[in-house]
């Protein structure tokens, strides 16, 4: 049996997936060959912003990779375009003279970036923004210019204006109309969204119509029809897409606004079919992905001869994908006399949603702010769901489990990857799948923009019943967020997170401005994942941390300075016995960590304090390394069998600073008499004959937990290897205020063991290690060479008494 | 520091310059003391400024030290949770700290004492 001849015009999202559906229903029973302009594998589109935002990399968006096409046996020509076809040969001929002949032909040409018919967009310096080459042109350009203009104040225009913010550009969009995004947004979301992203640094234009692009053979501005001209090196044209249909013309296949398809995507010429954004179904062009994707399974049956649901059309929804922004828009969003809404506005948490209603059921719906909503409405209007079901469903807690029971397998849940419901049940059930995760890396689900992430729950919920809600005993960070410690590590790497801010608005917190529980811990893990690049945020830290002192119950503050391995010497208490003289210190005690506390220090004083010490801060105060206490050793004790001043004082010079989830204990003892008291350490080192023990995990805290062994080494410089590389797993994996002895419990010592006695573990661990040490200064000292922390940080106002 | 007065009705305020803007960082408390009050004053994130005593009312922890989010307040002493606008502490906690008038005139932060 002869295989039938399939030929694929455009290599893209919407043609490729076609070819995919095809290959599921029927592998081995077509002879495939694709045509694409780009000289790339099909890609991503809708990523391409993400790439510009420096989110992700050209690589990470490839959806098939050359693999891929000879995996499945499949002709591949790319940079090369189809010039003609003729349908009566049934044969394309190529730009570079090639024929093939086809049985059946699919046209996805996709679209073209729409250029505004205005003087001077010739000119060098104006692009689009539809392709890969597109984004690295603008990428390029914003190493050598600094100023660019987009003209579109739509998702695309939006998408690509914070793009090249990112790369550090000023950025001035041009919008016809006065509001943003207005083909999706009512007024007062366009307000609210425009005031977001003014924050983040664009300039708005709104209400302009550009009518030339001035400048000799490069860009170097715009002049609006009032007369109003503003300078640009780089013009982004995104004011809209149109189908690419040059090639259906020219064949004459019939075409209107795009190439007219019935419901089972046919033109009216016997086997020539079309999808995606060049195709016109029932008057509609699509330029999203969601329905490109729906058209193509249709598509595939037809191809393979199976009868199937006709193409009825789809409920459009969008998400803009700009970092720090949410907003989401569905169906109907224009109010009329007919509709009735469901609104709600929160100033100030900077929310607002409106639910269009009409006849009793839900037509449209836009979100700001929150949209972790969004996809349950898209589904209520897909289904033409009863209000009431709507608000019965917001009431209970089960209510995204039933909604999604109650889905069609066939219903896509993840509209960027195209992923079914039946798609991730199955992969749920098949691969015994029990988290978001897991879904996301075996189906793709919630890979691109996340908004369904909430769904994937639900159908993991309502997919393993009990089984989920147990394996998914997650502590979420704080009552602010449903997420866990994992979950938002896991989204701060992916997407790339820099601020706490950001990742509470990205992730969906409850409150816009979190509270004292979750802001320390996301500047504590967003310092941890990228130690070079965050700055960290002193507003986020409790007052100790913030003020490197020891806050008192009287308002007055401790001062710990730094004794290496609680060894000390004249000099150094001389200067703390004239210190305490010279600010009155009231009380000065040798604390349990071998080294002096000065209490009773007023706010005011403690720069001056600093000064006069000129010894570096004991961070008596930090969720970081607090002493190594140690014993005498072999230096003068009779029983010592080791150095371990020396060590310790190693330990903590190589350690101190660097913040860790929760304080953190050390001790070196010379002998197994343990003077130093190795075994209620977060880490100890006990000196036997010719080597050295190491436990963890010990407290001699309110959880009083003996140290367990974790290996025995002969040298100190192993001592210190593996004690960083513990020390980094720990910053690596502990949720923030957990300390070792829990850690070590919850982990598993043996876990703990098998990570660190790998030598490559080890190494690596290390380099994370010495990076985010490599960026620590004494903190005392950066206050005082600082005018801005000292008067920010230290000084309060005083206005004398008896003033009238 | 220039202290202004006013006459407003049969009550005597006056109106004290405590601070500029700049002076002020975002999310962070300052403290102020004017004669016998002691005073937290707080820049928010949204640009307003606010002002409370400076004495939580569950064990007199200094407020001016606590984290700021949004509008309210964290104590660094037990972590209880108070609205910098209306000094209402928040639930489960029970309690109220005195607020003071702010005004802001030309980047100058005035505090409006009862005298």
């Amino acid at each position: 049996m002869s295989k039938q001849k399939i030929v694929l015009i455009g290599n893209g999202m919407a043609g490729v997936r076609c070819i995919e559906e095809m290959l599921k229903i029927q592998p081995n029973h077509f002879e495939i060959t694709i045509f694409g302009s780009e000289p790339h594998p099909n890609y991503n589109r809708i990523l391409l912003s993400k790439v510009l935002q420096g989110d992700t990399t050209i690589d990470d968006i490839t959806l098939n990779d050359w693999n891929w096409y000879e995996e499945n046996g499949i002709q591949l020509y790319t940079g090369e375009t189809v010039t003609h076809i003729d349908t009566a040969k049934q044969v394309v001929y190529s730009d570079k003279d090639r024929e093939v002949r086809y049985d059946q032909l699919i046209l996805a040409t996709g679209s073209l970036p729409f250029i505004l018919p205005i003087p001077g967009v010739d000119k060098e310096g104006v692009t689009g923004f539809r392709d890969i080459q597109d984004c690295e042109k603008m990428m390029e350009y914003s190493n050598k210019y600094k100023k660019a203009a987009v003209i579109g104040g739509g998702l695309l225009g939006l998408e690509a204006a914070r793009g090249l913010l990112d790369l550090g550009m000023e950025v001035d969009v041009i919008h016809l109309s006065d509001y943003l995004m207005d083909r999706q947004l009512d007024s007062a979301a366009s307000k609210l969204l425009q005031k977001e992203l003014e924050g983040q640094g664009m300039n708005f234009l709104l209400g302009k119509n550009t009518q030339e692009v001035i400048g000799n053979t490069h860009v170097e501005g715009l002049r609006f029809s009032d007369g109003e001209e503003i300078k640009a090196d780089l013009v982004v044209m995104a004011v809209g897409i149109k189908p690419h249909i040059q090639l259906a013309i020219d064949s004459e296949i019939p075409v209107n606004r795009g190439i007219i398809v019935n419901d089972y995507m046919e033109t009216n010429i016997p086997n020539v079919y079309a999808v995606g954004e060049c195709a016109e179904h029932r008057g509609v062009v699509y330029g999203l992905v969601a329905p490109l994707y729906e058209q193509g399974k249709v598509l595939a049956k037809r191809i393979c001869g199976i009868e199937g649901d006709p193409y009825e059309g789809t409920v459009l929804s969008t998400q803009l994908k700009v970092s720090g922004v949410d907003v989401f828009s569905a169906g109907e969003i224009f109010e009329s006399e007919q509709t009735k809404t469901i609104k709600s506005f929160n100033d100030w948490e900077g929310t607002y949603k409106n639910i269009l209603i009409q006849d009793g059921k839900i037509i449209g719906a836009v979100l700001f702010g929150d949209t972790k909503e969004g996809n349950k409405l898209l589904s209520f209007i897909n289904k033409r769901a009863d209000v009431t079901e709507y608000l019965e469903a917001e009431k209970g807690e089960e209510a995204g489990a039933s909604l999604v029971a109650t889905m069609p397998n066939e219903e896509i849940i993840c509209g960027c990857n195209g992923v079914t419901k039946g798609d991730i049940v199955q992969a749920i059930e098949s691969q015994g799948l029990t988290s978001v995760e897991e879904v996301k890396g075996c189906t793709s689900a919630s890979r691109s923009c996340g908004g369904c992430k909430s769904l994937v729950a639900d159908l993991l919920e309502c997919t393993l019943g009990d089984a989920f809600s147990k394996s998914n005993q997650k502590e979420p960070i704080c009552s602010c967020t449903t997420l866990s410690r994992d979950d938002v590590i896991a989204e701060i790497r992916e997407k790339n997170l820099t601020h706490t801010r950001e990742v509470m608005s990205v992730l969906g917190w409850t409150t816009s401005e979190g509270c004292s529980k979750c802001r320390p811990a996301l500047n504590y893990y967003l310092g941890m994942v990228n130690p070079l690049e965050y700055k960290d945020e002193r507003e986020s830290r409790y007052v100790n941390e913030r003020l490197h002192a020891n806050i008192q119950k009287d308002g007055t503050f401790s001062v710990v300075p730094r004794m290496y391995g609680g060894v000390t010497n004249p000099d150094q208490l001389r200067k703390i016995a004239d210190v305490a003289d010279k600010y009155n210190v009231p009380l000065l005690k040798v604390t349990g960590g071998q080294r002096i506390d000065m209490f009773g220090v007023k706010k005011e004083d403690l720069p001056k304090v600093w000064a006069d010490l000129d010894m570096p801060s004991g961070y008596a105060y930090g969720k970081t390394l607090r002493t190594v206490k140690t014993c005498v050793g072999e230096s003068f004790c009779r029983f010592g069998t080791q150095d371990s001043m020396s060590l310790g004082i190693a330990l903590e010079k190589k350690l101190e600073r660097v913040g860790t989830p929760h304080k953190f204990k050390m001790a070196v003892s010379a002998c197994p008499r343990n003077c130093a008291e190795s075994g209620i350490k977060d880490l100890g080192v006990v000196g036997v004959d010719g080597a050295w023990e190491i436990y963890v995990g010990g407290n001699g805290g309110t959880h009083l937990r003996a140290a367990d062994l974790l290996c025995k080494v002969k040298t100190s410089d192993e001592v210190i290897e593996i004690t960083g590389a513990y020390f980094q797993y720990y910053r690596e994996t502990a949720v923030y205020l957990e300390r070792t002895s829990v850690w070590v419990e919850r982990m598993g010592l043996d876990s703990i063991r098998a990570v660190i006695e790998d030598k490559q573990n080890r190494i690596e661990l290390n380099q994370r290690l010495d990076e985010a040490l490599s960026v620590l200064q004494d903190p005392w000292k950066e206050a005082l060479n600082s005018d801005r922390i000292l008067k920010d940080l230290y000084q309060s106002v005083k206005v004398p008494a008896g003033v009238k | 520091m220039k202290n202004e007065e006013e006459m407003t009705m049969e009550k005597t305020l006056q109106r004290i310059k405590v601070a500029t803007v700049s002076e002020l960082p975002k999310d962070l408390g300052k403290t102020v003391r004017v004669g016998s009050h002691e005073i937290a004053l707080f820049h928010l994130v949204n640009g307003k400024i606010r002002a409370i005593e400076n004495r939580c009312p569950h064990k007199g922890g200094v407020l001016a030290e606590g984290m700021v989010s949004g509008e309210h307040v964290f104590c660094p002493m037990h972590d209880w949770k108070i609205n910098v606008c209306d000094g209402e502490v928040q639930k489960p906690d029970r309690g109220c700290v005195n607020t003071f008038k702010v005004e802001i005139e030309n980047e100058d932060v005035y505090i409006v004492l009862d005298k």
